[in-house]
């Protein structure tokens, strides 16, 4: 019963040995006090894919992202990375935008550089080789010019470029987007998901929560879709059927089939 | 001319005076460091309730006769543990935690001092400070003791800014967050103690905010304003040791009131960030 698609996919294939996955999630569990937020999570990501995390409000986005994070304990089931179950430091995170506090006085380069401050170790200071690094980072997300400036003075787009740094100069290879696109115009949007296809070409995995499923469905390789269990998941093509958006947002949503395009509103 | 240099050199010809100075500096500059973490966080009710808490402990341990000082960090410290606590349940929120827990503190504190003959002298000293009866064994002890508090600022300077800035990542990339967390309010605890003989409980929130804040407006960057932050806390106990010593009023609330007014100054006069600045980019 349930995530029909997923179990299917995965039976398919010639079983693979978890190392061929980025991230291999299996039957995660996981709540709040009495409230199952996810209830038998199972899915797999290929290494080098750019693949979108898509569910209605309160479908348990945020809480997945805790538990692939190490932020937060599952009740049950299992998360590798790569093969290996260590995730914390190994996995790159970008938090929603809103809950990030952009009144602090670090600059550009002082956020890029928090990357390596988990690999420099306990009171040990960042030396030249971590500053290089962070500015190698800026330089991917070409905001290395703005590297003095406050974080307060940036625009929506600049904003999520330092914090994509942060995770680039945190060597991770897998990296995970809260709601990157939220509250971003057409053409910062645009510029986010150019940078987001040249990271996955680059070979990093990029695992991105987002509400806008017509971007997932144009411009992603793969796509989960989750309502406190796993949809879906696979080729967007694939995912984003009638029937599967219908039961991943119930009554929250209108599936308009319109041509080539599938209009979704709430 | 020799009437100026005697306005500016005479109270320090008294060594209480000198003593007052040497304290009121040592307190201020160090709460202007600690007072950093502890507005950008958010945390200026922490900061008031961890010295009213702390004074539960130190009615305590005058009652028993043991070290005041000893008393006060440990209410401070047990204080803020039991904050974590029972605001990690979830069911109670933090502020509220903080606010049960620092006035049953505090009323222990009173509680106490109801039941002893000769307490009121010694005891008002910690609530409203009384920074010219410090000895040399304070001062020695607040040196000390703010000593150690800037050490470990030093060291953990780069834990300390990224779990004040994103705890969650903070977490993510493998830091002890919880650990640095609670650490913080333990230097915050420790900031108390010292600072409570020379402002007292119920202004120790002041030393620790007000030259902060004021550092906000000038400074970009973290490492910068804790540096102007402790040299505005200076100032102001410079500055309200002479009022306090010419005018013949509470040095405390002297202390208190140069900080506040270095800061009117500033928001209005700050460049960029000032009330005058941008309401002049307003008209443009």
């Amino acid at each position: 019963m349930k995530s029909r698609v997923a179990s299917g996919v995965v039976m398919a294939a010639e079983a693979p040995t978890t190392t061929d996955w980025a991230l291999d999630v299996r039957e995660i569990v996981a709540g709040y006090g009495a409230h199952t937020a996810l209830d038998g999570v199972t899915f797999t990501i290929e290494p080098g894919c750019l693949a979108g995390l898509v569910g209605p409000n309160g479908s348990g986005k945020s809480t997945l992202m805790k538990v692939v994070l190490g932020l937060m304990n599952p009740w049950s089931g299992d998360v590798s990375v790569f093969g290996g179950s260590q995730v914390r430091g190994v996995v790159g995170y970008t938090p929603q935008v809103e809950l990030v506090d952009w009144a602090f006085p670090v600059t550009v380069a002082d956020v890029a550089l928090m990357g390596r401050y988990g690999a420099v170790g306990l009171v040990r200071r960042p030396g030249r080789r971590d500053r290089e690094m962070a500015m190698a980072a800026l330089e991917r997300v070409r905001m290395a010019d703005l590297s003095k400036r406050l974080i307060g003075e940036l625009s929506g787009g600049q904003q999520r470029r330092v914090l994509i740094a942060r995770a680039l100069a945190q060597n991770a290879d897998l990296i995970l987007l809260d709601e990157p696109f939220a509250g971003l115009d057409a053409t910062s949007q645009h510029d986010l998901i150019a940078l987001f296809k040249q990271l996955s070409e680059e070979g990093k995995t990029l695992f991105v929560a987002t509400h806008d499923l017509s971007c997932v469905s144009e411009d992603f390789d793969h796509a989960v879709l989750l309502n406190r269990k796993v949809v879906a998941f696979g080729r967007p093509a694939d995912v984003f059927t009638e029937t599967n958006l219908n039961e991943a947002f119930q009554r929250h949503l209108m599936v308009l089939p319109g041509g080539a395009r599938t209009f979704v509103g709430s | 001319m020799e009437a100026v240099a005697d306005f500016f050199s005479e109270p320090w010809s008294f060594e209480f005076m000198q003593r007052a100075l040497i304290a009121s500096v040592i307190v201020s500059v160090v709460a202007g460091v600690i007072g950093t973490f502890v507005i950008l966080k958010g945390m200026a009710f922490v900061g008031d309730a961890l010295p009213h808490a702390s004074f539960g402990g130190v009615a305590i341990a005058f009652a028993l006769g043991g070290s005041l000082y000893v008393g006060g960090a440990v209410a401070a410290l047990v204080t803020a543990l039991l904050i974590g606590v029972i605001g990690r349940r979830g069911v109670i929120r933090y502020d509220t935690a903080i606010g049960i827990l620092f006035v049953g503190a505090f009323a222990t504190g009173i509680l106490v001092m109801s039941t002893q003959d000769n307490y009121t002298a010694d005891l008002f000293a910690f609530v409203f400070g009384n920074v010219l009866g410090v000895s040399w064994d304070d001062v020695w002890l607040t040196a000390g003791v703010g000593a150690i508090v800037l050490l470990l600022v030093v060291l953990f300077y780069k834990e300390l800014l990224f779990t004040a800035y994103d705890p969650a990542m903070a977490a993510a990339s493998g830091l002890p967050v919880d650990a640095v967390q609670f650490g913080l309010l333990a230097l915050l605890a420790m900031t108390t103690v010292i600072a409570m003989q020379t402002v007292g409980v119920v202004l120790v929130v002041a030393l620790l905010i007000t030259p902060a804040a004021t550092a906000q407006l000038l400074t970009r960057s973290l490492s910068v304003m804790m540096v102007v932050a402790a040299g505005i806390g200076a100032l102001s106990s410079l500055v309200g040791l002479y009022v306090a010593w010419h005018a013949d009023v509470s040095a405390s609330a002297s202390i208190v009131l140069a900080a506040t007014a270095i800061f009117a100054l500033a928001f209005v006069l700050a460049p960029q960030r000032g009330a005058l600045w941008q309401s002049s980019l307003m008209r443009r």
